[in-house]
C-alpha cells in the first residue's frame, strides 16, 4: 500500500531557539487511520501544525526535513494552499467560531470547496451528527463541549479532505462521548476512504481504531508498529495504558520502571 | 418646533454619514483587531479624488463617483499591503501607531496636492427642496440618507449570507482556526481595508456634496469614535445606530444649548458627553459582544 503522507527528518524550531521536533519521520498509509501518541510536550501538535502549515502564525519554522503529500513537498506552503491540496486539520480544543451559528461554521469548513457540493456535504454532516441538524441555527458558542467537537469534525467533513489531521478529539469529553466520536471517525474513514492522522493522549481508544501507531517522546519517534502490536507491547502498556508489565497496576516503588523509561527516552 | 424637526433631519443625515464611516471602522476592527485612527483621512481622500475628477477633469458626476469607488479599492489595497501587512504579528500598539502615522501622511498628501482652501462640489442634485410632512428637505440630504441606508443593507446581507462575509466573521473570531479552514487571512485583511476605504470614500463624497470639503475633513474620524464605541466596537448594527444617535444628538444638543443657555459650539462635545454616560452604564457599548462563557 502507498503512503499518502510522508514526513522525513522534520525539524521545527519555535522563536528561533526552541527545538521542538528533532528529526521526526513518519508515514500515514492511504485510507488508513494512523495514531500518533505521546506525553504532553512531546511535539504531537507541532507535528500536525507543521503538516498543515499553521506553524506560520506561531513563530514556528521548519528548519530541516520534508513533509511530502503524495510525494510532493508541501512544507513551507501557506495553510490555505495546503487545505486546497486536501489536508484538513481539526485543531486541539475544537476552536469553533463561537459567534457564528452551526451552519455558518460548516460553511467555513467548505470554504475551499465548489459551491455546488455544499448541500450534499451538509446532508452528509447531518447524517453523521443528527444533533447538529437540530441546532443548525444555534450560536455555536452556547453548545456543549461534545456538540462543539461534533461541529469541529463536521467542518472537516465539509472540506472533503484526503488527509484528516485530528488533534485530541477526546479532549474534555465524557467516556461515552469519546466512544461515539471515535466511532464516527472510523465510519468516516471507511465510508470516504479518507486517510487519518490521529493525535491522542488516550492511547487505548486511539490504538483501537488505528491500524498503525507511532509513539513520540521529546520531539522524535521512539517506537512504531501495527496497532495490535503496540497494544501488546509491555512498555506501551506500562507507560501509556497505565498497567504494570504483567497486567496489574504499576507500583512506583519499582526502581526498574524509571530505569527502563530512562533508557527509552535516551 | 419646526426648527428642531429640521435639526433632527440634519442629524439623521450627518448621522448616516457617521454610520457609514463607522461601518468601515468596525469592519477593520472585527477582521484584524486594529483600531484604525486614519478612518477620517480615508473619508477625506475619497472626497478629494471625487472633487478632483468632477471639477478639475470635468468627468460627469456619476462616473466620477464610480471612479472614486475604484480608487478607494486601490487605496485600501495599497494601505494594507504597504503599511499593515509588514506588521502582522507585531503588537497591537505598534499597529495603532502606524494608523496614526498613516492619518498624518494622508492628510499631508491631500494638502500637498489640493491645498488647504475649502472646495465646493458642483451642484449635482436640484437645490429645490422636497417637502416631507411639511418640512423642507434638500434632495441631497435625502439622497445621502438613502445611499447610506442602502450601503448598510448591502453590507449586512454580505456578512450574513455570502461565503466571503461569513469567512470574514470567522477570521475576526479566530484567525488561526480560520486559516485551518483554508481561509487566506491576508486576503481577508486586504478585503476589510478595501471595504473600509469604499464606505469612507462614499461618506466623503456625500459630505462634499452637502458642505464642501477642506483639509480638516479628517477630523470627522474623531466623531466616529463615539459612534462606534457607543454601538460596541464589533457590531455592524451598533455602528449604524451609534452613528445616527451621535448625529442626531449633536444637532439637537447644539440647538438646545443655543436656545436655552446661549452657548454655541456645544455640537463638538455633545457626542462625547453622551458617550461617557452610556459607557458608565453599558461598558461594552449598546451592541458590543461580550465573550461567550459557557457554564
Amino acid at each position: 500500500m502507498s503512503d499518502l503522507l510522508r514526513i522525513e527528518n522534520l525539524e521545527v524550531v519555535y522563536n528561533d531557539v526552541v527545538l521542538v521536533l528533532k528529526g521526526l519521520s513518519l508515514a500515514a498509509e492511504a485510507g488508513k487511520i494512523t495514531a500518533l501518541l505521546g506525553a504532553n510536550g512531546a511535539g504531537k501538535s507541532t507535528t500536525l501544525k507543521a503538516i498543515s502549515g499553521l506553524l506560520e502564525g506561531e513563530d514556528g519554522a521548519i528548519t530541516d526535513g520534508a513533509v511530502l503529500l503524495d510525494g510532493q513537498a508541501v512544507h513551507g506552503r501557506p495553510p490555505e494552499e495546503i487545505v486546497r491540496r486536501g489536508v484538513f486539520q481539526v485543531m486541539e480544543g475544537r476552536r469553533i467560531f463561537q459567534d457564528l451559528n452551526v451552519e455558518e461554521n460548516l460553511r467555513c469548513g467548505a470554504f475551499t470547496r465548489p459551491r455546488g457540493e455544499f448541500r450534499e456535504s451538509l446532508d452528509k454532516v447531518y447524517g453523521y451528527f443528527p444533533r447538529l441538524k437540530e441546532r443548525r441555527r444555534q450560536i455555536a458558542g452556547y453548545m456543549s463541549g461534545g456538540e462543539q467537537q461534533m461541529l469541529a469534525i463536521g467542518r472537516a467533513i465539509m472540506a472533503r479532505p484526503r488527509l484528516l489531521l485530528l488533534d485530541e478529539p477526546s479532549l474534555g469529553l465524557a467516556p461515552l462521548l469519546v466512544e461515539e466520536i471515535f466511532e464516527i471517525i472510523q465510519r468516516f474513514n471507511q465510508a470516504e476512504g479518507v486517510t487519518v492522522l490521529l493525535v491522542e493522549q488516550n492511547a487505548r481508544v486511539a490504538l483501537s481504531v488505528a491500524s498503525r501507531g507511532y509513539i513520540m517522546e521529546g520531539g522524535r519517534i521512539v517506537m512504531d508498529g501495527a496497532a495490535e502490536e503496540l497494544l501488546g507491547n509491555p512498555d506501551v502498556q506500562e507507560f501509556y495504558l497505565g498497567m504494570g508489565a504483567s497486567g496489574q497496576r504499576k507500583s512506583y516503588r519499582n526502581i526498574k520502571h524509571y530505569r527502563r523509561r530512562k533508557r527509552w527516552l535516551g | 418646533m419646526h426648527y428642531y424637526l429640521q435639526l433632527l433631519i440634519n442629524g439623521l443625515v450627518v448621522g448616516g454619514i457617521y454610520s457609514l464611516v463607522a461601518l468601515g471602522f468596525v469592519v477593520i476592527y472585527k477582521a484584524t483587531q486594529v483600531v484604525n485612527f486614519a478612518q477620517g483621512e480615508l473619508v477625506m481622500a475619497g472626497a478629494y479624488v471625487c472633487f478632483s475628477l468632477t471639477v478639475q477633469f470635468h468627468v460627469p458626476f456619476l462616473w466620477a463617483f464610480l471612479m472614486t469607488l475604484g480608487f478607494s479599492v486601490l487605496l485600501g489595497l495599497a494601505v494594507e499591503r504597504l503599511a499593515l501587512r509588514p506588521l502582522i504579528g507585531e503588537s497591537t500598539i505598534s499597529v495603532i501607531m502606524v494608523t496614526i502615522g498613516l492619518s498624518s501622511v494622508l492628510k499631508s498628501l491631500v494638502q500637498l496636492v489640493w491645498g488647504t482652501q475649502i472646495k465646493v462640489f458642483p451642484q449635482v442634485l436640484p437645490a429645490e427642496p422636497l417637502f416631507l410632512a411639511g418640512v423642507p428637505i434638500a434632495p441631497v440630504y435625502l439622497a445621502a440618507f438613502v445611499l447610506s441606508a442602502l450601503l448598510f443593507a448591502v453590507f449586512s446581507l454580505f456578512f450574513k449570507y455570502s461565503r466571503l462575509g461569513v469567512a470574514m466573521r470567522a477570521t475576526a473570531f479566530d484567525q488561526q482556526a480560520a486559516q485551518s479552514m483554508g481561509i487566506g487571512i491576508k486576503n481577508i485583511f486586504a478585503l476589510s481595508w478595501c471595504i473600509a476605504c469604499v464606505v469612507s470614500g462614499v461618506g466623503g463624497v456625500i459630505l462634499g456634496n452637502i458642505n464642501g470639503i477642506n483639509s480638516q475633513l479628517g477630523y470627522l474620524g474623531l466623531k466616529v469614535f463615539p459612534a462606534v464605541i457607543l454601538g460596541g466596537l464589533d457590531s455592524l448594527a451598533g455602528a449604524a445606530l451609534g452613528g445616527l444617535i451621535v448625529g442626531v444628538l449633536e444637532n439637537l444638543c447644539d440647538g438646545l444649548a443655543k436656545d436655552f443657555l446661549g452657548l454655541s459650539g456645544f455640537k463638538e462635545v455633545a457626542a462625547f458627553v453622551v458617550l461617557v454616560l452610556i459607557l458608565m452604564i453599558k461598558p461594552y457599548g449598546l451592541f458590543g459582544s461580550r465573550e461567550i462563557e459557557r457554564v
